[in-house]
């Protein structure tokens, strides 16, 4: 896209970047807080985390051992500066059960999230723009309530449901794709569509309706005074205005796309992120769960950092305040 | 999950509190043809033009219904096991068929339908209020209260809802009430920030302003002038937010770590008969199509609310 | 009924309706306009009285639910209404073209202004060349007065002023060498030293190529600036038309006569500004006689019940109210 550069550029130098500082260093204190939130809510856990550890039948001193070598006779807050130092070298702990680091687990895990979640996010993107911007243009026509109908339906569906019937149909009884996940592509694709099912709903419902926004606009009545024709003024004037609610929707979904992925790689047999978390809470094993649950998040408040400055890079009569 | 649509509607509902209407051409001329009318009216009109949101409405009270005479309506109980018939296909006697157990499906489903409903329904009311309390303080008080709320609620709304959803659960273990717990939790972020904004613009608006001049209490332009206004977008909240606290439910309770056996509810019969999917697939398929009908009667009804309650969102 | 000349556009009771919920909205009800060639027509009347949706039938940008309902408009003999949207889209912007009152929002804000501006050759010719319509419109912009042409073809509409932008939307109208323009509240959102920079401009632009320009405003200052023959509207009904001197000098209709009497001046009484009392009525619930008997101050039982008719009051001077009903009449449409 042409417009794409040129614009981009000039409007970047415009872009106040001072708000773009500002609203970075805004984050700080909330990723603080979710990583304070969630320390805390993981430490009332009732249980001892040291007995989960060894088990039943240990003597006492081993576990007064045990609970000091690994700080948790230490008052919480110094245990959470202790944890959030950590963090800040990449330090996440070590697992429980694993006894290995949290931190290499989860970078091992990460690849095949990243993976499942980029090929959903095309999945979805790709057929959600498409019937979206067919919806717009045969607006209260047979075609624009079918694509509305199946994208309610997609936003309806449970995730685990669209995973069972893909399962059943693509896998087991056509035999197409791949059961379960074995690392190779063609194994994703299954998982993919599943977790992009509720996402193609939505981006196609949000292009529709800002496409339409757009088509409201005085400028697209001039276009068509100006003799264009219903299809060129939808490509060359309303689609490229339309755009910009959709690429930040299209951030925000990172963290559904990523709570998401826990149910798929459950069924898919995936070992992503969202498959740590899974057995982290049936293994009870705490600095797991703490650490995938940390690192998603980040990875979303990142994701809407990049949709908020890209937003304001892209408008600039959108240069307010976060 | 619906989660994506919510945060779409969320964002437009926080945006319409602001924005200032464009008057066209067209929508002027449309303006003076509607008339103001009240909620009630609002709803009718819904009904009479919207033929789905009206059978979504039907289809919703009738599961409430079929959910409280369970015990009236099933066929067989809960719990009763007939282990010689187990795994049969849908039949007369047995409409959805039967389960390892050799449980009537279609009993499960009715009896299931109970913790689907209250889990959907109950904390979302509590979220409601909780959401409605402290996005009037922040709105209204501004200053410190407004930004140790909104930025709770930030935290809240950054952590991915399943996840939060897990945490929760780890610590309090997995039962219904805390399942209701962690649901009623998460979710008030969203019901604050809407209730805020609106909140802020409503502060500025004249008939506040005056209401202040001649010295009607804080809370009295809160609960009178304010909260009123803002009860179209809660309403249409109200409704996402209750489908979305189902496929919370039945997601975590589809990963074991929600309602706990021999409850039934629809995530965990999903959960039970997976193993069977390709022998008897219609185990998985019942309980399924049930969350999916819950939750599409919901978003129809929601999508058909806006519609009428809320003119800047229009073809959302 | 305007002499002999030759007619660039006959609007022949034409009807617009919306067709709402609550009801049929007659937005333009039997509207008969006739545009001469090299004219400069003026359609006047309060906002909400269907002058736009006059304008935006002949474009045929109703929106929905608004259609037109009946009527023909005919464009040097052809009938617009009924015509595909193919070939309607033929006629626009190249024969008829169209300015909008908003400069600002009327211009694709992502796109630069000479492209758009060139879009319109690009549309109708497709012959030309895309370097050859960039000078077509750079002499374009040098026409309707915007300096430093060839740098302002790359600019972007929010790096423009109002002024310049409404120029803008002129070159982009008259590029093609319409035969007729249509400018709906051209300069109500201009200056008032701008508004008359534009007015002129139009002028100059009819005299050099002999384009028929319909001007819709509420403004009957700019009808007495440069109108040759006036249209007054109201609720969706012609209720006075006249040529320009011969409306401010003989006003008949009530209503053309309290929109007179609004516009402030300098030397009559300063006390009060007259004003019409009331509004335009609601579409949905227009009285049952004549649309304006609700503000009239000459209301009578006789406007209550039935609707008035055109009447000829002077020369190519047509009133619809009863107390013109002296001279020949139309019959209703």
């Amino acid at each position: 896209m042409k417009w794409s550069r040129s614009c981009l550029q000039e409007r970047y130098k415009d872009a106040n970047m001072k708000q773009i500082v500002k609203r970075i260093l805004g984050t700080i204190p909330v990723l603080i807080g979710v990583i304070l939130l969630i320390f805390i809510m993981l430490r009332v856990v009732p249980g001892d985390a040291v007995t989960t550890l060894l088990g039943e039948h240990v003597n006492q001193e081993t576990i007064d051992r045990l609970t000091k070598s690994m700080n948790l006779d230490k008052p919480m807050m110094e245990q959470f500066f202790t944890y959030l130092g950590g963090l800040l070298r990449g330090d996440m702990g070590q697992s429980y059960k694993y006894n290995r680091s949290v931190t290499s687990m989860i970078l091992e895990a990460f690849p095949y999230t990243v993976q499942l979640a980029v090929m959903a996010a095309v999945f979805a993107w790709v057929m959600g723009m498409i019937l979206g911007v067919i919806a717009a243009i045969r607006q209260n026509h047979l075609l624009d309530h079918l694509f509305m109908g199946l994208a309610l339906f997609g936003v309806s569906m449970p995730i685990f449901m669209t995973s069972l019937l893909l399962q059943y149909f693509l896998a087991f009884k056509w035999r197409v794709l791949p059961l379960t996940s074995d690392g190779s592509i063609a194994s994703m694709i299954l998982p993919a569509i599943a977790l992009g099912w509720n996402s193609a709903g939505s981006v196609a419902r949000i292009t529709r309706s800002s496409l339409l926004e757009a088509m409201q606009a005085d400028y697209i009545d001039t276009a068509k005074a100006k003799g264009l024709m219903g299809g060129k003024v939808i490509v060359f004037h309303a689609l490229k205005n339309s755009m910009l609610p959709v690429i930040t929707m299209m951030a925000l979904q990172l963290s559904s796309m990523l709570s998401g992925a826990v149910i798929t790689e459950s069924i898919f047999a995936i070992p992503g992120i969202g498959r740590l978390a899974t057995s982290a809470i049936s293994n009870r094993d705490m600095p797991v769960l703490q650490g995938t649950v940390i690192f998603t998040t980040v990875i979303v408040i990142a994701g809407n950092l990049l949709a908020d400055v890209l937003y304001s890079v892209l408008d600039p009569r959108i240069r307010k305040g976060a | 999950m619906t989660f994506h649509k919510k945060k779409e509607i969320i964002e437009s509902l926080e945006k319409g509190g602001i924005a200032a209407k464009k008057a066209e051409n067209t929508q002027e001329l449309l303006s003076q043809v509607g008339e103001k009318d009240g909620i009630l009216e609002k709803l009718a009109r819904m009904c009479r033009q919207n033929k789905l949101a009206a059978i979504s409405a039907l289809v919703i009270l009738l599961i409430i219904l079929a959910s409280v005479f369970a015990p009236v309506i099933a066929p067989y109980g809960e719990a009763e096991q007939d282990v010689i018939n187990r795994l049969q296909a849908p039949s007369l006697i047995h409409p959805f068929g039967t389960d390892e157990l050799g449980r009537d499906v279609f009993s499960r489903i009715l009896y299931g339908s109970r913790v689907s409903l209250v889990i959907g329904i109950l904390p979302s009311v509590l979220a409601l209020v909780i959401g409605i309390i402290l996005g009037l303080l922040a709105g209204y008080l501004g200053g410190k209260t407004d930004v140790i709320i909104m930025r709770i609620a930030d935290i809240m709304l950054s952590i991915p809802s399943l996840l939060l959803a897990m945490v929760i659960m780890y610590t309090l273990g997995s039962s219904t009430i805390n399942l209701f717990l962690a649901l009623s939790m998460i979710n008030w972020a969203s019901v604050a920030r809407v209730v805020r904004s609106q909140t802020l613009s409503l502060k500025e608006s004249e008939y506040v302003e005056a209401a202040r001049s001649i010295g009607v209490s804080k809370w009295k332009i809160m609960m009178r002038h304010i909260l009123p206004n803002c009860i179209p977008s809660l309403i249409v909240l109200f409704t996402l937010e209750v489908p979305s606290s189902i496929l919370s439910e039945s997601s975590l309770s589809f990963l074991g770590i929600g309602v706990q056996p021999p409850a039934a509810s629809w995530g965990l019969m999903v959960n039970q008969a997976k193993q069977f999917l390709f022998t008897q697939p219609w185990l998985c398929l019942a309980p399924c199509i049930s969350i999916m009908v819950v939750v599409l009667a919901f978003n129809f009804l929601g999508d058909g609310l806006r519609d009428v309650l809320d003119p800047y969102m229009k073809n959302g | 009924m305007m002499g002999e000349e030759q007619n660039v556009l006959e609007i022949k009771d034409l009807k617009s309706y919306f067709f709402t919920e609550k009801g049929v909205a007659k937005a333009v009800d039997g509207v008969n306009i006739t545009i001469p060639k090299g004219k400069i027509i003026g359609l006047v009347g309060e906002s909400g009285c269907g002058k736009s949706m006059t304008a935006r039938s002949i474009m045929g940008l109703l929106k929905y639910p608004g259609k037109i309902a009946g009527g023909h408009i005919l464009f040097e003999g052809k009938d617009l209404v009924g015509l595909s949207e193919r070939e309607l889209r033929k006629i626009c912007g190249n024969d008829i073209s169209m300015i909008f009152q908003e400069p600002m929002t009327s211009l694709n804000p992502v796109l630069k202004v000479g492209h758009q501006v060139r879009e319109t050759l690009l549309v109708h010719d497709h012959t030309i060349g895309k370097d050859e319509a960039r000078k077509k419109v750079i002499e374009m912009f040098q026409k309707v007065g915007i300096p430093e042409a060839e740098k302002r073809y790359d600019s972007y509409p929010h790096e423009l002023s109002g002024g310049l932008r409404q120029r803008v939307m002129i070159a982009m109208a008259m590029i093609c060498k319409p035969h007729l323009l249509i400018a709906d509240e051209p300069t109500t959102a201009l200056d008032v030293t701008i508004e008359a920079q534009i007015l002129r401009l139009m002028k100059q632009l009819r005299d050099e190529t002999g384009t028929s320009v319909l001007i819709i405003t509420h403004n009957l200052g700019v009808v007495a600036e440069i109108c040759d023959y006036v249209y007054v509207m109201y609720a969706g009904k012609i209720v006075e038309q006249a040529p320009t001197c011969e409306l401010f000098d003989h006003t008949a209709h009530p209503y053309t006569q309290g929109l007179m009497a609004s516009i402030p001046r300098i030397g009559r009484n300063p006390e009060r500004l007259h004003t019409i009392p009331g509004v335009v009525p609601n579409l949905l619930h227009l009285p049952q006689g004549c649309t304006f008997c609700t503000r009239c101050e000459f209301a009578e039982e006789q406007c209550r019940q039935e609707k008035p008719k055109l009447c000829q009051v002077g020369e190519e001077h047509w009133s619809a109210c009863f107390r013109n009903e002296d001279g020949f009449c139309l019959s209703e449409g």
